[in-house]
Parts: C-alpha cells; sequence; structure tokens
C-alpha cells in the first residue's frame, strides 16, 4: 500500500494557516531581510528584491556612518563645560530623544502603575470605578491623546495661561515649545495613557498572589509595605518582566503620539526614529533602512529579558 | 466554653474604626490619581462647548456659562482638512469602510491560524507561530516600505484592499496568540469525541468550536475595531487621501491654519474621534480588559 504523502497531511490545517505562513515568509521574514539587506546600499527609488540591484548599490556600513554623522539622528556633542563647576553633557536627535522617553515612560509608568495596583488591592469601594477612569485613555488613539495634552499644555491659551490668570503671575509651563523640555511634555501625555494599562497588568499579576504567602508575613509580623516590596514584588517577576518589554517596545515605536502633540518640534527637538525613517523614505532611503535596521536592533535588546525569561522557563522543565 | 456561654464576649479581632489614616492615604492618592486621568477629558469637553471669544478671553479649566453646540456642528460638517471643508464626518465613513472588513478578514485568518495551531499542529507550525509572534515587535515603519512594494506590486496601493490587507498583516500575531491560546484550553476530550464521530477540520471548527468560542471572538472585535479606529500611520500611507480614516481627518483639521486655531472646534473633533473606541471601552469593560491582558501575557 502506498504510504500517503506527508505533504498533504492535515491538509486542511495547511491550506487554513496558508495566509499565515505568506504573511510570516513574505512579510516579517523577507521585509525584514529586505530592509537590513538594502541598508547596505544606495538604492534610490522603489525597487524589487534583485541580487543584482543589491550587488550593484552595495556601500557597506556608508548609510550607517552617514546616518550617526547626522545631526538629527543623533548629535552627542563632547561634554561642555558651563560656568565655573557644572558641566553639561547632552546629546540630542531622534535617538537620543527616543531614549530619554523609553527611560522616563519605563520608570515612571511601571512605578506609579505598581502604586496604583497596591492602592487598588486594598479592599477598596468603587474599585471598578477607579480603573475604568485609569484605563479609559489606553482606548484611546494616540492622536487624540496628543491633540488634547497640546491643548492643554500651549503656552498661548492652557495651563500656563489659566493660572497666571488666576493670580500665578511667575507660573511658567511652556514645555512644549521648548527645545530642552519638550520630551518631557511627550513622557506626561505618554504616561497618561498607559499607565492604566500597566495597573491592570500589575493588579492582575497581585490578584494572582497566594493568599497563604499574606496570612505567613502576617504571622511573622511583617508590615504590609515591606510585604509589598520584599515579598510579594519579587514573585511578580513575570509580569515586571513582561510590563517592561511592552512599555519599552512601545517607546521604542513611539510615532502617532508625537506627530499630534509637537509633530517633532520645535524644530526637529522632539523628532523620534520612526518619525526620522518616515520622513527619509523619499530623500534619502538608503539612510532610512539604515535607521530601520538600528530600530530592529534597539528593539530586539528590549527583547532580550523576555526570551531569557521564557528559555529559562523551558529548561528548567 | 458551654458555662461561659451565657455572657455576650465581644470574639473575633478588634473592629476597625471607619476611617484609618491608611485607608485615608490610599483613597487620597487614588482620588489624585483620577482627577489626573479625568481632566483631559474634563477640558476636551468644556472647550468644546466654548465659543472662540471666551477661548481666548477665558480660563481653559473654567466651565462656559453659555454652553454652544456650534463647535460640534462645525467639527462634524464643515472643518477643513487643507483640501476640502467637510468635517470630520467623511473621516468617521471612511474609518468604518476600513474598520468593518478589516476586522472580519483579520478574525477570519487569526481564529483559523490559532485553531491550526492548537489543535492541528503540523511540521514547522511551533516555528511560524514563534517567529508570528517576535514579529508583533517589529516597529511598524520598518515594514511599511516593504508593503509599499507588496501591495503596488498587488495593484492595490493606496486603496481599501491595502489598508485592509495591512491591518489583517499586523492584528495577526496578538489575534493567532488569543484564539490559540482559547482554543488550547478547551477540554482536549472535546476535540477527541469529534475526531472519534468522524468529524474534519473544517466541522470541528465550525459546529463544535465556534458556537462556544463566543467570548474570545467578542474579545477579538473589541480589539480589532478599537486598534483600527485609532490606527493613524496605516491609514496615512495606504488608504489613500480618498479613504483617510477619522484620525487622519482629525490631524489634518487640527494642524490646518485656515483662519487661526478654532481650539473648540479641533476638540470637538478630537472627542468626535475618540468616541467610538470610548464607547466600545465603557460597554464592554470585562471584555477589554481580558483582550489587553490576553495579548501581554505570552505563551
Amino acid at each position: 500500500m502506498d504510504r500517503p504523502n506527508p505533504l498533504f497531511r492535515n491538509l486542511s490545517s495547511k491550506l487554513a494557516s496558508l495566509p499565515m505562513m505568506l504573511i510570516v515568509l513574505g512579510v516579517f521574514v523577507g521585509g525584514t531581510l529586505w530592509t537590513v539587506l538594502f541598508s547596505f546600499t544606495n538604492i534610490k527609488i522603489l525597487p524589487i528584491f534583485t541580487p543584482k540591484q543589491w550587488m550593484d548599490g552595495f556601500v557597506g556600513l556608508a548609510n550607517y556612518k552617514r546616518l550617526f554623522n547626522s545631526d538629527r539622528w543623533m548629535s552627542c556633542p563632547a561634554i561642555t563645560k558651563i560656568g565655573q563647576e557644572s558641566w553639561q553633557f547632552k546629546c540630542t536627535g531622534a535617538m537620543p530623544n527616543m531614549i530619554t522617553y523609553a527611560i522616563l515612560a519605563i520608570i515612571i509608568m511601571i512605578s506609579l502603575g505598581f502604586l496604583l495596583a497596591v492602592m487598588m488591592d486594598q479592599k477598596i469601594r468603587l474599585e471598578g470605578m477607579f480603573r475604568t477612569i485609569y484605563l479609559y485613555p489606553f482606548a484611546l488613539s494616540f492622536i487624540v491623546t496628543g491633540h488634547v495634552w497640546a491643548w492643554i499644555m500651549s503656552p498661548e491659551y492652557g495651563l500656563q495661561n489659566a493660572m497666571r490668570q488666576m493670580g500665578w503671575e511667575s507660573f511658567s509651563f511652556g514645555w512644549i515649545a521648548d527645545r530642552n523640555m519638550v520630551m518631557y511634555a511627550i513622557v506626561i501625555a505618554g504616561i497618561w495613557q498607559g499607565t492604566g494599562f500597566v495597573m491592570a497588568l500589575m493588579l492582575a499579576g497581585l490578584r494572582g498572589i497566594d493568599e497563604d504567602i499574606w496570612k505567613a508575613a502576617k504571622v511573622d509580623g511583617i508590615p504590609a509595605w515591606r510585604t509589598y516590596l520584599q515579598i510579594v514584588l519579587p514573585m511578580m517577576k513575570a509580569v515586571m518582566v513582561t510590563t517592561f518589554v511592552l512599555v519599552a517596545s512601545g517607546a521604542v515605536r513611539i510615532y502617532d503620539l508625537v506627530v499630534a502633540l509637537t509633530d517633532g518640534g520645535p524644530g526637529i527637538s522632539s523628532d523620534v526614529p520612526s518619525r526620522y525613517i518616515y520622513q527619509n523614505f523619499s530623500a534619502n532611503l538608503g539612510q532610512s533602512l539604515s535607521a530601520s535596521t538600528v530600530m530592529l536592533v534597539s528593539m530586539a535588546i528590549v527583547l532580550i529579558p523576555w526570551i531569557r525569561m521564557e528559555f529559562g522557563k523551558k529548561s528548567q522543565g | 466554653m458551654a458555662n461561659k456561654s451565657s455572657a455576650i464576649v465581644p470574639s473575633g479581632a478588634k473592629p476597625k474604626p471607619f476611617v484609618t489614616p491608611q485607608r485615608f492615604l490610599v483613597y487620597t492618592v487614588l482620588t489624585v490619581c483620577a482627577v489626573f486621568f479625568l481632566f483631559p477629558l474634563y477640558i476636551m469637553i468644556i472647550t468644546s462647548l466654548k465659543s472662540i471669544q471666551e477661548i481666548q478671553s477665558g480660563n481653559i479649566f473654567i466651565p462656559t456659562m453659555t454652553p454652544t453646540l456650534d463647535a460640534w456642528e462645525k467639527a462634524w460638517n464643515s472643518a477643513c482638512t487643507g483640501l476640502y471643508c467637510e468635517g470630520v464626518k467623511v473621516g468617521f465613513w471612511n474609518s468604518i469602510k476600513i474598520t468593518v472588513p478589516s476586522t472580519i478578514v483579520s478574525i477570519i485568518v487569526a481564529s483559523l491560524t490559532g485553531y491550526s495551531m492548537a489543535n492541528w499542529p503540523f511540521k514547522f507550525s511551533e516555528v511560524f507561530f514563534t517567529i508570528l509572534l517576535l514579529s508583533s515587535f517589529i516597529p511598524y515603519v520598518v515594514m511599511i516600505y516593504p508593503l509599499v512594494i507588496i501591495t503596488r506590486e498587488l495593484g492595490i496601493y493606496s486603496t481599501l484592499p491595502a489598508v485592509v490587507l495591512v491591518h489583517t498583516i499586523f492584528g495577526l500575531p496578538l489575534l493567532t496568540l488569543l484564539f490559540r491560546n482559547y482554543f488550547a484550553s478547551l477540554p482536549a476530550e472535546l476535540f477527541k469525541a469529534a475526531r472519534v464521530d468522524g468529524a474534519g477540520y473544517w466541522q470541528i471548527f465550525f459546529q463544535v468550536f465556534a458556537p462556544m468560542s463566543v467570548p474570545i471572538f467578542t474579545v477579538a472585535v473589541i480589539l480589532q475595531v478599537t486598534g483600527i479606529w485609532n490606527d493613524f500611520l496605516f491609514g496615512v500611507i495606504y488608504a489613500g487621501p480618498t479613504n483617510y480614516p477619522m484620525t487622519v481627518q482629525l490631524n489634518n483639521i487640527v494642524n490646518s491654519a485656515q483662519g487661526g486655531k478654532a481650539y473648540n472646534v479641533d476638540m470637538a473633533a478630537t472627542i468626535l474621534t475618540g468616541l467610538v473606541p470610548l464607547a466600545i471601552y465603557f460597554f464592554s469593560g470585562k471584555y477589554f480588559v481580558r483582550g489587553i491582558a490576553a495579548g501581554a501575557v505570552k505563551g
């Protein structure tokens, strides 16, 4: 008897998964490879992948050199001395902006989210109402968030103007118009949108912790705040890693929020990598693709803790 | 114990006073944060009800005494985007045209893929699934150019099908994970029994699994509708100017500086754009939370 061709085993399943396989190979793997490979060429117009085009256009690391020499991408002037004693070291450009945003967003969102989750875990009344309030911004578009905060922070009619009208003449809050402060304005809007989500993840993590741990800590006379910090927090490692990866990957790809809130301004002082790449597609494709590759590497770095955790889980059994 | 029972002795822990300093602190922190989160919504609403004179002379915190819906009317019908003056209503209908087919197509593809991964694994299916999951982290901008090439070669660039395709592609990782985990959590006996009765791939999916998976389909619909409605980047690039979704329209209205900034109209347009996802969120709270949690708990 002929053995059935193994290719046709589970045929329906394979057929139904065909769109997924095409997307994985053609778009995700293919597109990534295409981007990385053509970042080493000087192509100008839309090529399809042909090895000949690649060989002809190959310029090695030239795009990367230009990218990192471009002030718009990253400019780290040597440490400058201001005044007698103080020194300043400040990088500007799309990449440092994104890193600034990422670090602040991660620290603030995770600590505030955890704090809120702990408060919500105190058997409070109206828990549902508080959760609804904290989480609703997460349902909104970044474009909506950006425009609301742009209006609130507008130096002309916003918070600053209102405070001055109410008699606080020296009040000053013009972050979105200030080159040095604009990234912090974006952080505020980002926190508003995302903290509720972090809180929801953390709360789920807290609720997943065994009641007996609490009883044991109580019997030992450990105060609640120490139980949270020294016993519960370490037990929530998985939730923390997940949250970190989600917040950090969101920060790496930040785009819409910046477009709506400042559109990269004033000047280009709040530009971010996604926006830089998008703006350079037509004028400077090679550089755009090398910037894309740098973003992919950044994302891979962000994913390391998660991959390590998953891998560690498997190796433990 | 029995002979002492006549006296009423307090037992158990000493009842706590109604307000302890600790509880006071908890509620204070929660309330302060709630004010911070509600503040922009409040500002959006009161600004949209003001006239432009009141905005220029007034205070952003203080609601108007003479609320008017003029700004709303203008935002919906006649606000200018720089190209034409037809308000966000054009974008609203475009967003519906984009969201409905994108949601349907992506859920069909993802539910079948998730079902295959969970119940009918084949050679390399795990490999594909792992790559798919990692792909959810690829920044969208990195994929823009390859997808422009792909949609151009398919002859659909800058049309509705292109944006539907792109939403299907980027919705796939998360939705597949959602469905795979759900189908994997159903009792294995159910699948085996159906197999013994002679049901095949499609029969089990449509007659056994789909009817008992209404909750997960609901979660998927909520996830997709809010995600697609809120999308900006794909709408700008692949939909083409005649199909610009509401977010793009809103952005253009706010950025067009024709005849001075009309903040009240901008805020009305902003609320209108946020209304659909907000309504979904308020009416489906539990499912919404479940959706985002399912997306977060990977593996």
